[in-house]
């Protein structure tokens, strides 16, 4: 029995405890908007976050977010609205759309910590997750525009 | 002739072993029956656990997955596999019929009621330094636990080590029984650390390198060691750490699990810094001062600065096309999370390039965090490090420990790499 919040929920969730947290989100939980990709975090597609932080779920144990908060990309804002969704669409980022949560989650966390990202920024933090569909350009114009919206949110508060 | 000189030894002999027996022989001291928790005073018992917690006492004390201090914990040492005890008030199994004085000599001299000697995986040699107070008050934190009926399981230690009158003969060779004594040259606050560190903390145990008879080396206090597949760095001046452990350091590391400039508590040491947790502010900032002296940190303050600069410097600056291959793996697997933005380390996961595992001359620490991952409670609180363990092979977790390595630091290469893996592997297989 493991217990944590996912997406402000508690839930407990009976299986071993090292069934990959990828699998609870989609096959015990429901949540199927995490996708399983390689299987041994070497693409980013299962990117969540722990604990604010992105985290590849396919390969993090369940044991080990023991009372920790995941969120997933259903969970990043309640209208699907976020920054980075918003620009994802006004952009139309996606082509085939399979990796694109996982890029998402990750380019939040990359927005916290790079509010100006550059190329190279953008770069190092999202080269952990791959398109097959080289979605990459749009990837990164879609980051500037959200950062760009969300440091002029911020100077609007 | 002949004859006298035999009779002589014989009789030097008789005489060695009697005088042998006086010294080793304690004796009974006589059960009570359990004192009800009235007996206690409420103040009394708090101060024990906050202490019981300081001095991580469930962590040797309870098997994995059964009832806290009911003993069972398996120590594998190089004589044979020893099983801690069972110090809930249990009147059969634990400690129930022990008078104070028994477990005051328990702890002070490494003797049990019946008046056999401890093994010293039992670190009485640390124990010894602790006031009677602070005795007194675990005392009455143990006899208020809930009582577990748990009988000790038999150890599993050869002749003849097994036989606890010899121990008596180690305790010559290697105890020195005695409270702590402050020095007077020192601050109260060092002395409070120092007096929690050597005594009730046991540092030493983990962190001091042991002789053949396990024994730690006075002469090489706090030189570092092997425990439990990973490695307990150097507290000293030798800890290879590009950043010195300073009591800002410290009294992060210690109270949060995690210090920005040099990593996470993981594996052995996580239980330490979740058992320090019931020590006040005022101890961890004692431990972190005392310490920090222990590794003349002051000295190597002015090597700070060019060491965080080294570290940002690789923030962003090794992105883009790789044509390295084990960069591109690295970049995949771990570049993701591990980087650094602004002016200093991220506070989480940062660039690996001040991280303590990369720079110690054992690899087995970054290897172990690389397998097995950090839980949301270890480390810093409720974030998680995936584990590679079944995602990777050998030669890709050595590709990755070689790449940091070679990339992050002007270290020797670590020698024999995946062998290195799959011997923790195998290991880890069997403890857990």
């Amino acid at each position: 029995m493991t217990s944590f919040h996912i997406n402000d929920r508690a839930v407990r969730v009976d299986a071993e405890d090292d069934t990959p947290l990828l699998w609870v989100i989609r096959d015990v939980i429901g949540l199927t908007g995490t996708k399983f990709g390689c299987g041994i975090g070497m693409c980013g597609a299962c990117t969540v976050h722990v604990g604010g932080r992105p985290t590849r779920s396919c390969i993090t144990p369940l044991a080990s977010v023991a009372g920790a908060k995941v969120t997933t990309i259903e969970g990043l804002d309640p209208e699907g609205r976020h920054p980075v969704q918003k620009a994802w669409a006004d952009l139309q980022v996606p082509q085939c759309g399979y990796c694109q949560s996982g890029q998402i989650m990750q380019a939040v966390s990359l927005i916290n910590d790079f509010p100006s990202p550059t190329d190279q920024d953008i770069d190092a933090v999202m080269a952990g997750n791959l398109c097959r569909c080289m979605t990459y350009v749009r990837i990164r114009n879609a980051i500037k525009q959200a950062a760009a919206q969300s440091r002029k949110a911020d100077t609007d508060e | 002739m002949f004859k006298k000189v035999l009779i002589a030894i014989v009789a030097l002999g008789c005489l060695g072993l009697a005088g042998f027996g006086i010294l080793a022989w304690r004796p009974v001291i006589g059960p009570i029956a359990l004192p009800a928790p009235g007996n206690f005073a409420p103040e009394l018992i708090a101060k024990g656990e906050a202490l019981a917690g300081g001095g991580y006492c469930a962590e040797c004390h309870t098997a994995k997955g059964a009832q806290q201090f009911a003993g069972g914990y398996a120590f594998e040492t190089p004589f044979g596999v020893i099983y801690s005890t069972n110090i809930t008030p249990d009147p059969e199994t634990g400690i129930g019929t022990w008078s104070e004085a028994a477990f005051r000599r328990a702890m002070h001299e490494g003797v049990s009621r019946d008046g056999a000697h401890l093994f010293p995986v039992f670190t009485y040699d640390h124990f010894t330094k602790l006031s009677d107070d602070d005795v007194r008050a675990l005392y009455a934190y143990f006899m208020t636990r809930p009582p577990v009926h748990a009988p000790a399981r038999p150890n599993g230690i050869s002749f003849p080590f097994n036989i606890r009158y010899l121990q008596a003969g180690w305790k010559l060779l290697f105890f020195r029984p005695g409270r702590f004594e402050p020095d007077a040259g020192k601050s109260a606050e060092w002395n409070r650390g120092a007096y929690l560190a050597q005594g009730l903390s046991h540092c030493g145990a983990c962190h001091t390198p042991r002789n053949l008879l396990g024994a730690e080396q006075s002469r090489n206090a706090y030189g570092g060691a092997a425990i439990d597949n990973w490695v307990a760095p150097p507290l000293t001046a030798a800890n290879p750490a590009p950043a010195p452990w300073t009591r800002e350091e410290l009294y992060d590391y210690l109270r949060t699990g995690t210090s920005k400039l040099h990593g996470t508590a993981a594996g052995p040491m996580f239980p330490v810094v979740q058992g320090l947790g019931a020590l006040p502010d005022s101890d961890i900032g004692a431990l972190a001062t005392y310490l920090a002296d222990v590794n003349k940190a002051a000295d190597r303050l002015p090597s700070v600065p060019a060491a965080v600069s080294h570290a940002l410097s690789y923030a962003s600056a090794k992105a883009g096309e790789q044509f390295d291959p084990d960069a591109r793996l690295y970049a995949a697997a771990c570049a993701s999370c591990h980087y650094n933005a602004g002016k200093a380390p991220l506070a989480v996961r940062p660039d690996l390039a001040l991280n303590s595992a990369v720079h110690l001359p054992d690899p087995s620490n970054l290897i172990q965090v690389i397998l097995r991952g950090i839980s949301a409670e270890e480390g810093i609180p409720g974030v998680v490090m995936p584990a590679f363990g079944g995602a990777l092979s050998d030669t890709d977790v050595a590709r990755i420990a070689a790449y940091l390595r070679r990339t992050r630091t002007n270290l020797p290469p670590w020698p024999d790499l995946p062998a290195k893996i799959a011997g923790i592997r195998r290991q880890n297989g069997a403890t857990d």
